[in-house]
Parts: structure tokens; C-alpha cells; sequence
């Protein structure tokens, strides 16, 4: 008992920005399940199994358009296709959690990704405890915030015109951290070259998986380069 | 509500089974051992920006250049996210103040 109020009394400080994020796109989710008429249990439902920002939203799209469960199964694996390679970074850190595994693999977004992979536990902590408290704060903030936006979804009536815009706004606030580093720029760039070359050739419903080989393929061919630069930046050059 | 309760919870069911496959394949494939192929690193740390490249056209994908508003209120919202970015470094007050601006845009400017 005495260890894990250790692990949580750790990890929390590191959540605080996840909460302030979750709570705001939470209850933004919130509001627009409700507006599409799904009220506060399906969202505590999706919320709770899927926790998956990116793909709850999209899903919105699933539930207002014909029932076509094999496509909704999909495009989730397509735009969740990133964290397979969360899971490739994670291996290592996660070999030895025992019993708590299962639940950080299942809790493994985008904030609790990069949040455990940047962050180490101080050393009278259990880093599986810490890294479980982690994830559960944020699965509990995002649950938490999206049921808040059902509730006040459905006392308060205000246009919600554009609100989808957030998730948009997300992404380019995170591509916008990646564009900082010089390092990153480049796979940067080719996500969106590679991904807006087969929008125009393949239209809007057909682009997501040659852009994602498309990207695969222009990722390895620039992959020596890559490296001889990042030798060079390590080497202060 | 677009669906029925049943076909809505297997949607449900179908967002948390893709999300979940996404998250487990890695370590079902690479059961105890930790990957070794640097090709496969390379991949994990390139990949995560490249992917996000992607996630930004794929909310774009549906903006139609040719009007009725010409992808302005997108390309006006994105701008201020830029500019808010660079100036208060702040995720959340970029995050929301976009989607404001692009809300107002939308709902009075461009109508």
C-alpha cells in the first residue's frame, strides 16, 4: 500500500498537463457525441473501452453514417497504426511489469506514450507502479472529461458549428512541437508530402493506406541519410 | 442517433478491438525479447512525425478549394494556431484558440 501511494503521489504531478488536454478535449468529445444525439452513457462507454482521442472522434463519423462495422474496424487500425510503433519503443520497459502489462498496453495513448517514454521514476519508486498510476490518471481524465461534456452537452444548447475543428487544431499543435526540433523535420515533411501527393491522386476516401506505404517506402530509401545526420548532431556538428 | 443502440455498441466494440490490436501486436510479435532489428527502431522513431503529417491532411481531406468557401476559414484557423504557437508556446491556449477562431469563422464570417 505504502509503495503504490509512493507511485501515485510520483506519477500525478506529471499528469497535470494531460488533465488540463483531457478535460478540454474531453468534454469538447463530450459535447459533440451529445450533439450528434449519443448521449453521456455511450460516450463513458467509448471513452472506457477505446481511449483513443484521434479515433473517438472519427468514430463520431461511424455512428452518423450507414452501420458498416468491418470499415469503422479499419480506418481505427489505420489511424491508430502509430502505436505499433509506440509498442516497439515500449518492449523493453514494459518486459518485467508482470500482472500490470496488460492494462499499460490497453492504456498506451499518444499522452501516456510519450509521457512514460520521456520520464523516469524517482528511485525509491516502482517504475511498473509509477507507470500504471500514469496511465490510469490519464484513462480516468479522458473518461472523466468526455462524460463532463455530455452533462453540460445536454444543459446547455450553443451552436456547435466547427467544433470538430479541435482535433485538427491538435494535431497541428503536436506537428508544430515536432517542427521545433530540427531532427524531426524531415519525416515531418514526408508525412505530409507523401500523404497530400495521394490525397490528389487517390481523393479523400481512398489515400489513407498508400500514404501510409507510400511514407514506409520514402522513410526507407532517405534512411542512411538520416542517420549520417543524426551521427552528425550528436557529434555537435 | 444515427444507429440503433446494438449497431452502436458494436461500433463500440470495433473502435476499442482496432485500438487494441494497434497496441498489442508489437508485444505478441516480439514476445520477451526486446527488437534488435534497427530497421524496425528506425522506423519507431521516425514514424511517429511522419504519421502526424498524415493525421493533419487526413482532417483536411474533405476541404473543398473550389468553394463555397475556399478553404479559407481552415487555412485562416491554422495560421492563428501558428502564430498563437510561436508566441505563447502555450498547447492548450493553440489548441482552443484555434477551434474558437475557426468556430466563429465558420458560424459568422463564412456563412
Amino acid at each position: 500500500m505504502e509503495e503504490k501511494n509512493r507511485a501515485l503521489k510520483a506519477a500525478f504531478p506529471h499528469t497535470i498537463p494531460v488533465f488540463t488536454g483531457f478535460m478540454f478535449l474531453g468534454i469538447a468529445y463530450g459535447v459533440l457525441m451529445d450533439s450528434k444525439g449519443y448521449g453521456v452513457g455511450w460516450t463513458f462507454l467509448m471513452s472506457l473501452m477505446a481511449l483513443a482521442g484521434s479515433a473517438q472522434y472519427v468514430a463520431v463519423t461511424f455512428l452518423t453514417s450507414a452501420f458498416n462495422p468491418l470499415y469503422a474496424l479499419l480506418m481505427t487500425l489505420i489511424i491508430n497504426a502509430r502505436h505499433l510503433f509506440y509498442g516497439i519503443s515500449m518492449l523493453d520497459k514494459y518486459k518485467d511489469a508482470g500482472k500490470l502489462k496488460p492494462y499499460l498496453i490497453f492504456g498506451m495513448c499518444d499522452e501516456t506514450f510519450s509521457i512514460i517514454y520521456s520520464t523516469k521514476p524517482p528511485q525509491d519508486v516502482d517504475p511498473h507502479w509509477f507507470n500504471f498510476f500514469i496511465t490510469l490518471l490519464n484513462h480516468s481524465y479522458w473518461v472523466l472529461g468526455s462524460v463532463l461534456g455530455a452533462l453540460l452537452g445536454s444543459m446547455f444548447f450553443f451552436n456547435t458549428k466547427g467544433l470538430d475543428f479541435v482535433l485538427t487544431a491538435l494535431f497541428v499543435v503536436i506537428f508544430l512541437g515536432h517542427w521545433k526540433t530540427q531532427q524531426n523535420r524531415q519525416p515531418a515533411l514526408i508525412g505530409v508530402l507523401c500523404s497530400v501527393i495521394c490525397l490528389l491522386v487517390f481523393g479523400p476516401s481512398n489515400f489513407i493506406i498508400p500514404s501510409m506505404i507510400g511514407i514506409i517506402a520514402v522513410l526507407t530509401i532517405t534512411r542512411k541519410n538520416y542517420v549520417r545526420e543524426k551521427e552528425l548532431a550528436e557529434e555537435g556538428v | 442517433m444515427t444507429l440503433t443502440p446494438m449497431e452502436t455498441f458494436i461500433i463500440i466494440c470495433m473502435v476499442t478491438l482496432g485500438t487494441m490490436i494497434t497496441r498489442f501486436l508489437p508485444f505478441l510479435i516480439f514476445k520477451g525479447n526486446k527488437s534488435n532489428n534497427s530497421y524496425i527502431n528506425y522506423l519507431g522513431t521516425v514514424l511517429p512525425y511522419a504519421a502526424i503529417g498524415l493525421l493533419v491532411v487526413y482532417c483536411l481531406k474533405d476541404v473543398n478549394f473550389q468553394g463555397p468557401t475556399y478553404g479559407f476559414p481552415e487555412a485562416i484557423a491554422i495560421l492563428g494556431i501558428i502564430f498563437l504557437h510561436y508566441w505563447k508556446e502555450n498547447i492548450l491556449l493553440s489548441i482552443g484558440g484555434g477551434t474558437v477562431l475557426y468556430m466563429v469563422l465558420v458560424q459568422a464570417v463564412f456563412i
